[in-house]
C-alpha cells in the first residue's frame, strides 16, 4: 500500500486512465489502477474519467460508488481486512473483530489515530475452512486470534 | 532433493511462505541441492503447510510443518504422514476436477500436459462445434455456480446465436462464505480453467474470454494472470489456438468487492463498467450478455471440468453421481469442523455423513447445531436432516440448496437468531438496489428480527410475511434466497427466537 501522495496532477491521472482505454469495459480497471497509484480514487479524476469515455460525471460518480473497494479518501498506510462471513463467524470471528476494533478505537472503515491502519469488514477471503480470517494488504492470515491479531496489528504501526 | 510447498492462499494463511523461505535458507547454510516446488493444495487445510518431499519418486507427506520444523525436516527426523496419496482422507476422493489440483507446479505447462492438461482441448480441435457441444450434454454436466443450469443446453444457445462476436465468461466471484473451491482451481491448477474455455469458445465460436475475479483473491489474481500470459506464449492462447487455425484469448478481470456481481447479469454490468445491477431476464445473457453479445457465463468449476470430460469422455463423467446430479461435486467444508477440507465426490452421499465421518464433527468438540450449506444465501439445516442426500434435487425437496457444495457447519453455541439477523444484514449491505424488496425488504428485516429479540412475538409473522414479499418480489437471488437462511433458521430453530431478554447488538 503505498503512502498518501501530494496531491495528483490531473496529467498524471489523464496518464493513467489512457493506459486502460484499449480494455473493452475499461472503468473498473481505471478505478483499480487509480486506486493503486493513490491509495484512493481522487475527486480530481472523475471529470477526467468521464471526459475519456463521453459520460457524465455522475454516471462515473455512480458506478465508483457502488463498489466497497472504491476510496473517496486515502486509506490509512495499511489496510486490515476481517472477515465477517459465517464460517469464521463459526469460529468466534465477530468477538474477534468487536475486540479488535475496541482495542484499536475505531469502527469498521475507520482508521487509527497515527494514520496506520485502516480496518475493513471483508465478506469472505475463501479461508473457511481455517478461519478466522484476515488480510494484511494482500497478505492472507488464517486460524487468527487475539494474540496474532495484535502481533500483526503490531507489525504494521497500529 | 525435490521438496513441494503449497502457494495456495490457505497454506499461506497457515505459513507456507515462512516454510519455504526456511527451507531456502536452511539448505543454502548446509550447501543442500534443494528444487523446491510451489504447488497447490491437496486440500487437507488442517495439515496446512503440508510439506512433500519427494524419494525414489514416492512424495511423502509433513504436516502441518512450521518454519521451526524445517531444520528436523531435512534431518529425516520430523515424523512423517507416509506417502501422500495413501493418506486415507485423499484416498477415499474421486478427483476429477481437482485430479491436478496440489500434484503439479500451477504454472508449469510441461507438467500440465504430462498429467493429463491438454488432451481435451486437442479432440475438441478436432471436433465441430455441435460435436463439442454434444459431449457436454451428454456427459450432464451442470452449472456448478448454485443453480444447476445444464450446461450443455446454455452453451448450445449461444452456439445457435448469430453474431460477429461471441464471449466465454467465467464466474470467478465466488463470494459465499464457506466455499473456496474456485480459488484452489485458478491457484493450484489455472492452466485447467484456461483449457476449459478454450473448450468452451471453439465450441460455441467465441474468440474472446474473460474472467471476472473478485479482489478479495489477490494470490489467485496473480496466478491467473501469469498463466495466462504463459498460455499466450505456448500457444495454448491467441489467434492459432494450438495450431488449430481458431482463435481464442483471455484476459483477468478483478472484481470491487461487491457480492451481488456474482449473479450473472450482474457481473455482465460490472465487466462493462457500469453499476453492477442485475439485468432482467429475457433477454437471456446467451443471447444478449457481454455489450450486448451472444455469451456464454459459467462458474469456474464448470469450465475446469470441462477439460476431464474431453479428456475421459462425456460417458466416463456421467457413470458418476446420483440421479440428474451427475458426476462429482468438490465440497467444501467449513466453519466450526475438525477436518476443514475440500473433499470431491460423486453426488448422493447423506449430509450426516459429510458432518459427522468427512469434517469429523466440530473442533470445539460440542455438539454441531446447525449446517448451512450452499453460502450466505443457503438454509441452515438442522441435525435432524442429516439424512438428506446431497444432490440438487434432493437439496431442494428438504427446503435448501446445496449452491456451489459450500458446508459451514456451527457448534451449539450459535445463535440462529443472530445469525438470520446477519444474512438480513448482508442482504441489505450488498443489495445492488434494484428491487424494492431486497433494498428496503433487508433493512427492515433487520429491524424485525431486533424487536423478536427483544421479546416481541408479535413481529414473527411480520418477519415471515417480510421474506414471502422478498422470496416472490426479488429479481435475483440475493434478495430471492435470502429468506432460506432467515426462515430456515427461525423454523428449525424456534427456541433461539423466543425469550431473548437483551437487544440484539
Amino acid at each position: 500500500m503505498p503512502a498518501p501522495t501530494p496531491a495528483p496532477s490531473t496529467e498524471e491521472i489523464r496518464e493513467i486512465v489512457a493506459g486502460q482505454l484499449h480494455l473493452e469495459g475499461p472503468l473498473l480497471p481505471i478505478f483499480h489502477a487509480l486506486q493503486e497509484t493513490y491509495a484512493h480514487v481522487p475527486e480530481v479524476a472523475l471529470p477526467v474519467i468521464a471526459d475519456a469515455l463521453n459520460i457524465t460525471r455522475a454516471e462515473v460518480h455512480g458506478v465508483m460508488s457502488f463498489y466497497h473497494d472504491f476510496r473517496e479518501v486515502p486509506s490509512g498506510r495499511h489496510v486490515v481486512k476481517i472477515c465477517r462471513a459465517e464460517a469464521c463467524q463459526a469460529v468466534g470471528a465477530d468477538a474477534l473483530a468487536a475486540r479488535t476494533l475496541e482495542k484499536l478505537g475505531t469502527q469498521w472503515h475507520g482508521t487509527t489515530a497515527n494514520g496506520a491502519v485502516t480496518i475493513e469488514p471483508v465478506y469472505c477471503l475463501g479461508l473457511c475452512a481455517c478461519g478466522p480470517a484476515a488480510m494484511v494488504g494482500n497478505k492472507v492470515v488464517g486460524r487468527v486470534d487475539d494474540a496474532k491479531m495484535a502481533k500483526l496489528l503490531a507489525e504494521v504501526g497500529a | 532433493m525435490k521438496i513441494y510447498v503449497p502457494l495456495d492462499s490457505a497454506a499461506k494463511a497457515l505459513g507456507a511462505d515462512e516454510v519455504a523461505d526456511a527451507i531456502a535458507s536452511e539448505a543454502a547454510a548446509r550447501g543442500l541441492d534443494v528444487q523446491t516446488i510451489r504447488n497447490g493444495t491437496r486440500g487437507m487445510i488442517w495439515l496446512e503447510p503440508l510439506v512433500e518431499l519427494e524419494q525414489d519418486g514416492v512424495r511423502i507427506g509433513y504436516g502441518p510443518v512450521s518454519a521451526e520444523d524445517v531444520p528436523a525436516l531435512l534431518d529425516g527426523k520430523l515424523a512423517s504422514l507416509g506417502p501422500v496419496e495413501d493418506i486415507p482422507f485423499l484416498a477415499k476422493q474421486t478427483r476429477l476436477t481437482f485430479a491436478r489440483v496440489g500434484v503439479i507446479d500451477p504454472l508449469d505447462l510441461a507438467d500440465y500436459q504430462a498429467h493429463g492438461g491438454l488432451t481435451g482441448l486437442r479432440r475438441a480441435i478436432a471436433m465441430t462445434g455441435a460435436e463439442i457441444i454434444k459431449e457436454v450434454t451428454e456427459s450432464g454436466l451442470r452449472g456448478r455456480g448454485g443453480a444447476g443450469f445444464p450446461t450443455g443446453i446454455k452453451w448450445n444457445t449461444v452456439l445457435g446465436a448469430d453474431a460477429d462476436q461471441k464471449y466465454i465468461i467465467c464466474n470467478a466471484d465466488e463470494g459465499d462464505s464457506g466455499t473456496f473451491a474456485d480459488r484452489m482451481v485458478m491457484e493450484g491448477d489455472p492452466f485447467c480453467l484456461i483449457e476449459g474455455m478454450a473448450i468452451a469458445g471453439l465450441g460455441v465460436g467465441a474468440t474472446k474470454g474473460y474472467v471476472y475475479l473478485r479482489s478479495e483473491y489477490p494470490d489467485a489474481i496473480a496466478v491467473m494472470q501469469e498463466a495466462v500470459r504463459r498460455a499466450r506464449k505456448a500457444g495454448v492462447l491467441g489467434a492459432d489456438v494450438l495450431g488449430s487455425g481458431k482463435a481464442f484469448d483471455m484476459e483477468i478481470r478483478v472484481g470491487a468487492g461487491a457480492y451481488v456481481c456474482g449473479e450473472e447479469t450482474s457481473l455482465l454490468n460490472s465487466l462493462e463498467g457500469k453499476r453492477g445491477i442485475v439485468r432482467a431476464k429475457p433477454p437471456l445473457p446467451a443471447l444478449e450478455g457481454f455489450l450486448g453479445k451472444p455469451t456464454v457465463v459459467n462458474n469456474v468449476l464448470s469450465l475446469a471440468t470441462v477439460p476431464v470430460i474431453f479428456e475421459k469422455g462425456a460417458a466416463h463423467y456421467a457413470g458418476f453421481g446420483l440421479g440428474r446430479s451427475k458426476g462429482t461435486m468438490p465440497i467444501q467444508i467449513a466453519g466450526n469442523v475438525k477436518f476443514g477440507w475440500l473433499f470431491e465426490t460423486a453426488f448422493g452421499m447423506p449430509l450426516g455423513e459429510l458432518v459427522n465421518d468427512v469434517a469429523g464433527g466440530s473442533v470445539s468438540g460440542r455438539p454441531v447445531k446447525a449446517v448451512q450449506v450452499g453460502g450466505p444465501l443457503g438454509a441452515y439445516l438442522s441435525p435432524d436432516q442429516f439424512d438428506t442426500p446431497f444432490g440438487y434435487e434432493e437439496f431442494d425437496k428438504a427446503g435448501g440448496l446445496i449452491g456451489h457444495a459450500g458446508v459451514v457447519i456451527f457448534d451449539e453455541t450459535a445463535d440462529m437468531l443472530k445469525m438470520a439477523r446477519f444474512a438480513m444484514e448482508f442482504c441489505a449491505v450488498e443489495s445492488c438496489g434494484k428491487c424494492t424488496p431486497c433494498r428496503i425488504g433487508a433493512v427492515r428485516g433487520v429491524e424485525t428480527i431486533d424487536r423478536i429479540a427483544e421479546g416481541d412475538a408479535s413481529a414473527i409473522p411480520l418477519l415471515t410475511d417480510l421474506c414471502e414479499t422478498m422470496k416472490d418480489g426479488s429479481l435475483c437471488a440475493l434478495g430471492g434466497f435470502t429468506p432460506f437462511p432467515v426462515m430456515s433458521a427461525l423454523e428449525r430453530f424456534p427456541g433461539d427466537f423466543a425469550c431473548h431478554k437483551e437487544a440484539a447488538e
